[in-house]
Parts: C-alpha cells; structure tokens; sequence
C-alpha cells in the first residue's frame, strides 16, 4: 500500500470510529433544516419554493463546521510534522486528507438529502436536481474549506476565523448550487448551464484548494 | 448651488466621505506620533536594537 | 538614489519622510480642483444633482479593487521574494483598503435610496463590493490573530492571492445570480454615453483619491516600520531584564 491510500484509508477510520464525528455534520444538517420551518411558519408551498436554499445552506453550514477537525487533530498529534516532512508531496497528501474528509463528511450530507427533501415537501425532480447539485458541490467547499484550514490550523481560537475566511470564497459554488437546483425545478434556465458551471468551479477548487493549503501549511510553520 | 430634491443624500454621501477619511487619517497620524514618542522613551531608557550597537559604543 | 535601496526600511522611512510632504500637498491641490470641478459639474439629465454623489463613490469603488491589487502584489513579494518591506506594504494597506470600500458602501446605499426608493438593493455591483469588504476584513482579522509578524505576513498573503483568484470569480458569479432574480438594473453608469462635462470632474477626483491612498499608504507603511522596530525593543529589552 502506498503512503498516500495508507493516509486516505487511516483518515476514514479515524473519522468512522467512536469520537470521529463523521454522523454530527449530517445530524447538524437535520437540525438546521428542523429549525427552518419554526422561523418562516410551517407553510408547506413556501417551504417547497426555497426548499433548495434551505437545503444548500444547512450543507454549506454543516461541511463549515466539520473543517476544524480537518487539519487540527494532525497538528495535535504531531503526524502534520511527519506530513511535512515525509517523503510524499504535500499537495498530494492534503488532497487525500481532503478527499477523505469529503468521503466522510460531505457524501454522507448528499445520502441524506432525500430524506430532509420529504420534510420540506420537494417533489422527486427536485430532490434529485438538489441531490446531483450537492453531490457536485460538496467537494468544492470542502476544497475551499481546506485552504482555510491550512491557514488557520495552528491558530488556537481558528475556528470562528475560519469561517469567515472560507464563506466569501464559497459564494459562487452556493450561488450555481442553488440556482441549477431551482432551474431544474421552476427555472427558465435549463439545468445544464449553471450545473456544468458548478462542476467547474469544483474542478478549479479541486486544483486550487491542496496546492495553497500546502502552502500554508509549509509557510505558516515556525 | 441647487442640490435638487435629494440634497440630504448628497450632504450626507459627503459627509460620511469626510468622516471615514477623517477617522482613517487621524488613525494614521495619531499612531505615528505614539509610536514616535514610545520609541524616544525607548531609547531614552537605553534599549537599542542591533543595528543601532555601533552608535552606541561610539 | 537607486530604486534598489528603498528595500532597505531604514532608507525607505527617509525616503517616506521626504516624499510624503510633497505628497501631502500634491493631493490637496488634487482635492481642491477635483472639489471644484465637481461643484461646477452640471447636473445630470435624469439623475438631477445626486449624480454628484457618483464623484466620491466611484473614485472609491476603484480604490476597493486597487488596494487589493496593491495587496496581492506585496503577497507576490512576500512570497515569492520573502522581503520584509512587502509585509509591511501589506498589512499598511488592508485597513486602508478596508475603509474605501467601506465609503464606497455607502455612498453607494445613499445614492441608491433617491435612485431605487431603498439603502439597499441586492444589486451585482453594490453584492459583489460588500462580499470585497468581508473579505478585507477576514484579511485584517487574520493579520490581528497572529502575533509574530513575518508568520502572520506569509499566512495573510496567501489568503491574498486566493481572493485575487476568486474576486472576478466573485464578481461574474454575483452578476450571474442578480440577472435571475432582477432583471433591469436602475444605476447605469457603464458604457460610452458618460459626457465630457462628467467625466473630467470624475477623473480629477480619481486622481485625487488616488494619491491620497498613496499617500496614507505610505504613512502608514511608516507606522508599521516603526511599531515593529518598539517590538523589537520592548523584546530586547524584556530579555535584558534582570531575573530572565
């Protein structure tokens, strides 16, 4: 096994075994979308009508949330050390951490996006378009959250920092998020032109994202 | 000058102009001046940073 | 003297202390004739007199973007180069930055009030400044959390050049959304049916914002030179102290 499957496989078990926190995000997602209905009025046509909103939004918060433990739990156990020292490239580790994360963090968000769709009465063209959209999307903001997590990781109070610093940077993958799931749903647009945007803006921040959280991670030690 | 039926707008977009600037310029030359005084009082007291070490054994 | 000496922060804060009076009165006289011009400028056709409002706000909707263009290149320098004076350059221009954009807001939600009949629209132009002045301010409070100042430098400089990457990213996404949802924007200022009798007073006070961002910026490069040197006293000096 190569040294980068050997990080990616032991990123998942420590995500999936007890304390890593892999199920709080899509629980945090369920709560979010639970409160929704209390702040607007349990009015089921408005509910359908920015249903992807809602939806978008509680996944934008809740891959946000699970960021801190990203980068954090390998600087207190000193394996970033080793990261960066070791012989793999940096670029390359980050990215299979990220990928990991996603795997264990934002797919699960995506599985359960059926599910919270029936509470906010979608119909099914719906819940797939805002399904497909996430399932896009989701590994961009988990991307974008790396680099925020690179440069705020050996900060101590990084956690509120880093939020700030990521959700500008994410506005465009919730702005074709949101707007392909309603131009499937209502839209005047067709679904493809915003959607193939959204996998764009993936493909850049897949490209983006390791490259400068290496590079914070190598510039911000000392 | 006829400022028309939105003067209050334009006397207020000025205003504000003036204000942020004020602030931003007192900001910058109030500090200069503290950062002067402390690093007189600095020197004063006989702190000096390596570069200065020829002057003082001069 | 040799551009290349100004690397040096010592010579540079000469150079900052012979330059800047000279600046100082280059952007009053700046001042004075964009003011008068822009209380000559006639009034617009539909706009009446509030056009005269557009005088400060889009000198400072420039200065938004030129400040974070004066960042990324100091991000470069830091970088790329690792030189201590693009640190400086660099945190000297985020709160100044900050503040124009700041202005920019709103003078534009003051100008928008007569203009659309509320402070704000969720109009392309005014979203994607207001998401550049979040960003400005991510920037300032990551400068304000670290406290060693090359590290904080090298950090803020990436986070920099990652807005840079993503400010046009920003700005066409924002547009994209605002066509979904209005259709006919009221502000038009774009396009080549702008006057001379407008244009002229506008340039002047471009100018004239311009130099007095040059200006604040090398004061406030200054500042920092110096909050760095009391730094690097107050150290020595608690390392000198008896009982260390």
């Amino acid at each position: 096994m190569t040294a980068l499957a050997a990080l990616f496989v032991r990123d998942i078990r420590i995500a999936v075994r007890v304390g890593g926190g892999a199920m709080i995000g899509v629980l945090f997602f369920l709560t979010i979308v639970a409160l929704m209905p209390f702040a607007i009025g349990p009015d089921l046509a408005l509910l359908q009508r920015i249903g992807p909103a809602i939806l978008w939004i509680g996944a934008l918060l809740a891959s946000l949330l699970a960021l801190d433990r990203l980068l954090t739990a390998d600087l207190e156990d000193g394996s970033l050390d080793l990261l960066l020292m070791g012989g793999t490239p940096l670029e390359l580790a980050v990215a299979a951490k990220a990928l990991a994360h996603w795997l264990t963090t934002g797919l699960p968000l995506v599985i359960a996006t059926p599910v919270f769709a029936l509470f906010l009465n979608l119909d099914l063209t719906a819940t797939a378009a805002v399904a497909g959209t996430l399932f896009v999307g989701t590994p961009a903001l988990t991307f974008i959250g790396l680099i925020g997590a690179g440069l705020t990781v050996t900060l101590r109070r990084g956690g509120i920092l880093l939020s700030v610093l990521v959700l500008p940077l994410a506005i465009p993958v919730l702005i074709f998020g949101v707007a392909a799931s309603n131009a499937a749903i209502v839209g005047p647009l067709p679904f493809g032109t915003p959607f193939l945007i959204l996998c764009a803006l993936t493909l850049v921040s897949l490209v983006v994202g390791p490259f400068a959280a290496a590079l914070a991670l190598r510039q911000g030690q000392d | 000058m006829n400022l028309g039926p939105h003067a209050a707008f334009i006397l207020l977009s000025y205003g504000a102009a003036i204000l942020i600037l004020a602030v931003l310029i007192a900001w910058i030359w109030l500090s200069h001046r503290a950062l002067k005084r402390t690093l007189a009082a600095l020197e004063e007291r006989g702190v000096t940073r390596r570069s200065d070490e020829r002057r003082k054994y001069r | 003297m040799a551009l290349i000496d100004l690397a040096n922060p010592s010579r540079f804060l000469s150079f900052v202390d012979r330059v800047l009076p000279w600046l100082t009165g280059a952007t009053a006289l700046a001042f004075a004739v964009g003011l008068n011009q822009v209380y000559l400028a006639p009034d617009d056709y539909q706009q009446g007199a509030t056009v005269k409002i557009m005088f400060i706000h889009v000198p400072s909707a420039w200065l938004a973007m030129f400040g974070w263009t004066v960042m990324s290149v100091a991000a470069l320098g830091t970088l790329v180069w690792r030189h201590p004076l693009a640190d400086v350059a660099a945190k000297a221009a985020a709160p100044i930055g900050a503040a124009f954009t700041l202005l920019c807001l709103i003078t534009g939600s003051l100008w928008g009030r007569p203009m659309w009949g509320t402070y704000w629209v969720w109009d392309a132009r005014l979203t994607s400044v207001f998401v550049l002045f979040l960003m400005y301010l991510g920037v300032i409070a990551l400068w304000r959390t670290i406290e060693d100042p090359s590290r904080a430098a090298r950090v803020a400089a990436i986070l920099t050049l990652v807005g840079a990457i993503n400010i046009p990213i920003i700005k066409y996404s924002v547009e994209f959304w605002n066509t979904l949802h209005q259709p006919a924007s009221v502000m038009r200022l774009d396009g080549p049916t702008i006057h001379a009798s407008i244009l002229i007073p506008l340039l002047v006070m471009a100018a004239a914002f311009t130099l007095l961002f040059v200006t604040l910026h090398f004061a406030a490069m200054r500042n920092e030179i110096l909050r760095r040197r009391v730094r690097t006293m107050q150290l020595m000096q608690a390392q000198a102290a008896p009982g260390s």
